[in-house]
């Protein structure tokens, strides 16, 4: 379970996040859609406690993220490919966060299985390609065995046999009972692999629905979807002025 | 854990223990971390060695000359220190760190700890093995100092403890600044270039800038004086309170560091 309870977060003169609130239950796969700066990577550090919001607060579980006991165990997150560094193996990456949350050793070897890369665990994870990154962004967020996981764009860079892996890994973590909340700009991609959508627009909320509720009434999810965000989107105004002038 | 929790979660919760083991992994799984700290001991014995071979006056202090590599190898303590907290923030890994480890100062804390015994006991090591390699190779008929000699024990250990302070120097500046090279810059700046000639300018502060206490109090057996021309050369600190106050150097930087990480967005 996590809740965002009207979380505002400015930087300078910019909100990126404006008085934002939705949960998102166990159970599903809930999707996190939004435009291009709309304010989903920065609700994302929100929750995990990376940013301070200016008011509001995000709590997993019941708890603020810093008052978690064993923060891994309970939320994992993928927030950024290659969030790593290059000159460390993929196999020492993992063991020093496992170190942090006293998670056994012997899980790291178990995620790397999982995620495919246990023939490249010990080599520079900085040689991986983008989809290889992902994969190890993958696997840490699943080192402690989480009940809530959080992730930013997590099909970025993968290849369509990787980007089915996604889609059927997450469902299968929501049928276990997890909380799964994942980030994409990806519409078609959400339409398979989401069962529920929070939607927003220059840090707001513009929906927070189903899937299937989206879609009524439109010949797509996509098309649901910029209907619901024409007015949220910056950049098209810019390109209309530049083309006008 | 809500419906599954194939493992058991332990009791408790993390804290300085887990963070410690976390970083002393991520500082050893780097080559780099090896590489700089073996050219920082191989250049503190080579340059001791040179010294030694090249000594004429019997009268000089010979264990201040055979320490006389510990100042450059002070930069490379000191920069692997900036890089130990700015990589980081360079790869990204800062966001996985502190999603791990939320209560911010712990990180570094722990960071300290596991860098700060890392650079000790490196320093340490160079320092005793310059100190004998320049003892055994001293020539013009010198007689060699020996660990049993008044002030030379305390001098090298002193030296070699100087990286551990510095290198946290280092690490502390990273914290602050973020920034590779500026944080690199800011230390290289600020220990070598701005402090020495603050050295020279102001005699009064010359004895407060770091390579001066090295080299003046740390690594001296018998306080620096100025023979008949006491007006052009500053009081230098003993050797105790020349390592209270790099000490200090370090404590500040490192307060500063974690007061400012755990404000700011990461």
């Amino acid at each position: 379970m996590i809740e965002a309870q009207n979380l505002t977060r400015r930087y300078g003169p910019t909100v990126a996040v404006d008085a934002l609130s939705f949960d998102v239950r166990p159970g599903s796969v809930t999707g996190f859609l939004g435009p291009n700066g709309s304010g989903k990577s920065t609700t994302m550090r929100l929750i995990l406690g990376l940013d301070r919001p200016d008011t509001g607060q995000a709590r997993v579980g019941g708890r603020r993220y810093h008052e978690l006991r064993w923060p891994l165990r309970e939320v994992g997150a993928l927030l950024e490919a290659k969030a790593f560094h290059p000159g460390r193996s993929a196999r020492s990456h993992l063991a020093a966060l496992a170190a942090s949350n006293a998670i056994p050793r012997a899980r790291v070897d178990e995620v790397l299985d999982m995620v495919g890369l246990a023939s490249a665990a010990g080599r520079p994870a900085g040689k991986f390609s983008l989809g290889m990154g992902q994969r190890l962004g993958v696997a840490a967020a699943l080192l402690g065995d989480p009940a809530v996981l959080l992730l930013d764009e997590p099909v970025n860079g993968l290849d369509p046999e990787g980007v089915r892996w996604i889609r059927n890994l997450l469902k299968s973590l929501a049928a276990q009972g997890r909380t799964v909340f994942v980030s994409s700009h990806l519409i078609s991609e959400m339409a398979l692999t989401a069962e529920r959508l929070v939607v927003i627009g220059r840090g707001r909320l513009l929906a927070d629905t189903t899937v299937a509720e989206l879609s009524a009434g439109s010949a797509s999810l996509e098309d649901a979807f910029f209907r619901l965000t024409s007015g949220a989107v910056e950049y098209r105004e810019n390109t209309t002025k530049e083309a006008t002038s | 854990m809500t419906t599954t929790a194939p493992t058991r979660v332990p009791s408790g919760r993390y804290g300085l223990a887990q963070a410690t083991r976390m970083e002393w992994i991520k500082l050893r799984s780097l080559r780099s971390t090896w590489w700089t700290l073996a050219v920082t001991a191989a250049g503190t014995i080579g340059i001791g060695v040179a010294v030694g071979l090249n000594s004429r006056n019997a009268s000089a202090d010979l264990t201040n000359n055979a320490l006389a590599g510990v100042v450059p190898g002070l930069l490379l303590a000191g920069a692997l220190g900036v890089l130990t907290m700015t990589s980081e923030y360079t790869s990204g890994t800062i966001r996985a760190t502190l999603a791990a480890i939320p209560r911010r100062p712990l990180v570094l804390a722990a960071k300290a700890a596991v860098f700060g015994a890392v650079t000790l006991i490196v320093g340490e090591v160079a320092s005793f093995i310059a100190f004998f390699a320049a003892a055994a190779t001293l020539r013009h008929g010198i007689a060699a100092p020996t660990l049993g000699d008044p002030g030379v024990l305390r001098a090298v250990v002193l030296s070699g403890a100087a990286y551990c302070l510095i290198g946290l120097l280092g690490l502390g500046l990273g914290a602050i600044i973020r920034h590779s090279a500026a944080a690199v810059g800011v230390l290289v700046a600020g220990v070598y270039v701005v402090a020495q000639v603050i050295g020279f300018i102001a005699h009064s502060a010359a004895a407060y800038m770091p390579i001066l206490i090295l080299e003046n109090s740390l690594s001296t057996t018998k306080p620096v004086t100025c023979g008949a021309d006491g007006a052009s050369c500053p009081d230098f600190l003993s050797a105790w309170a020349g390592l209270g106050v790099l000490s200090l150097y370090a404590v500040i930087a490192l307060a500063a560091g974690g007061w400012l990480l755990a404000r700011r967005d990461a």
